[in-house]
């Protein structure tokens, strides 16, 4: 099975485990994963303002490399760009003024964009296509007794239509996990915002949130956490600094792309899961359980 | 805080303005404080999210736009998800913050960020950043 791939900047450096490690673990599984020729960055927000066209430019023109790529469904594995991507293309399904008025701006482009590509998620990928039944039935090395808590944020789930699960109670992560043979840890912030782009000029909201979430899980019984967006990852993460600065008793925990867990347990070698990208170690934790 | 209405406020175009921004219907909200109550980041905020939507309401132009509120809210769309009106809460936020920002009043001066702050961020927060931020 081929499928389009649409990785988007942050995959491209910071994280760029998180790439490795979703790309060692769709061919392990024989998908062969095939990353767009050209592409730009989604705008990483939607606009929310119902007169400005001008940024749903990027996402649509991404939309329409995956036309000339001959697909006619394109994936991606942030969570900021999945939901950017859907939205616009979303509203230029349900308003063809709008989607007029883009491709006339666009008019050198080879190809016009007429709503006709479908965006999906890896974890939507795996469940839908893949189907987690059989997923569980190429797992190598199970996660056995490694306690995972599944954090979703805001733009897997929000707003109602554009997220695939449950807005208040998501539990396909969860599911991912247990089926990979982790314990799967519940937890009552696993919805909750981590502060996204405040973490630019006002750092201190991100400790607050950063402590909320994490002793959350961990207060739950989770070894490690894991994710499915780059700024999340960040936040949650590299700013475990910034969170033990301000509340001394705070304790770290590994925070990982939910990717690396699911590589390890369909055999990638460990230098496909770049744990050198992530902040708090996870190899302790993942040693002791034998898993690497 | 004081704060004076007046039927000329309510009349303004400012108003309009937040409704045509943010495709939202204002008088649809009854002022149940649900999307306040949800809300993540309400410790920061001067105006709440409910208070938000009563000042427009009110045409209270000088307040919200002076409020720190409208930039501490990151669109994580709780508020939108639990509203029993269907009133998109983060839209109208979004809606005050562009106000400003088409007048060239930025909330994130870019070139004032030190070295030490912009180590290590990753590009997809810078772009949020000023995407939200700047105009």
């Amino acid at each position: 099975m081929k499928i389009s791939y649409y990785p988007g900047c942050t995959l491209k450096n910071h994280a760029k485990n998180f790439e490795d490690s979703t790309i060692c673990a769709l061919n392990s599984i024989g998908v062969d994963v095939q990353e767009l020729d050209r592409w730009n960055c989604c705008g990483t927000v939607f606009s929310l303002t119902t007169d400005d066209l001008i940024h749903h430019v990027a996402p649509i023109r991404n939309l329409i490399r995956v036309k000339e790529a001959n697909f006619d469904k394109v994936m991606t594995v942030c969570a900021m760009c999945y939901n950017t991507l859907k939205r616009a293309n979303e509203r230029v399904k349900s308003d063809p003024d709008s989607l007029d008025i883009l491709n006339n701006f666009m008019d050198r482009e080879q190809v016009s964009y007429e709503g006709d590509v479908q965006v999906f998620h890896l974890l939507e990928f795996l469940k839908e296509e893949i189907g987690f039944e059989n997923l569980a039935k190429k797992v190598v090395k199970p996660l056995k007794k490694l306690k995972i808590a599944s954090y979703y944020g805001c733009l897997l789930v929000r707003p109602k239509g554009i997220g695939f699960d449950d807005m208040e109670n998501p539990t396909i992560l969860d599911d991912l996990m247990s089926k990979l043979g982790a314990d799967s840890i519940d937890f009552p912030y696993k919805t909750e915002c981590c502060g996204a782009y405040q973490t630019v000029d006002k750092p201190d909201i991100i400790a607050d949130r950063t402590n909320q979430i994490l002793t959350s899980a961990r207060k739950q019984g989770a070894e490690i956490v894991v994710v499915s967006c780059p700024l999340c990852a960040f936040n949650l993460d590299q700013r475990q600094k910034k969170t033990v600065e301000k509340y001394p008793e705070f304790k770290h925990i590994p925070v990982l792309y939910f990717t690396q867990p699911l590589a390890i347990a369909l055999g990638c070698p460990e230098k496909t899961l770049r744990f050198d990208l992530n902040f708090i170690d996870p190899k302790p934790i993942l040693k002791a359980k034998g898993l690497i | 805080m004081r704060t004076n209405l007046s039927r000329k406020k309510i009349k303004d175009s400012f108003v309009d303005k937040v409704q045509e921004l943010s495709g939202q219907n204002l008088l649809a909200c009854y002022q149940c404080g649900k999307c306040s109550a949800g809300c993540p980041a309400v410790t920061d905020m001067d105006i709440l999210p409910n208070q938000i939507i009563r000042f427009a309401q009110l045409g209270l132009k000088d307040e919200l736009l002076a409020s720190n509120a409208i930039w501490i809210c990151a669109s994580c769309l709780t508020c939108n998800a639990r509203c029993p009106k269907g009133i998109n809460i983060a839209e109208v936020i979004e809606a005050l913050r562009q106000i400003l920002l088409r007048n060239r009043e930025d909330h994130l001066k870019v070139e004032k960020l030190t070295d030490e702050e912009k180590q290590d961020i990753p590009p997809i927060a810078l772009i949020c950043s000023m995407r939200k931020f700047t105009s």
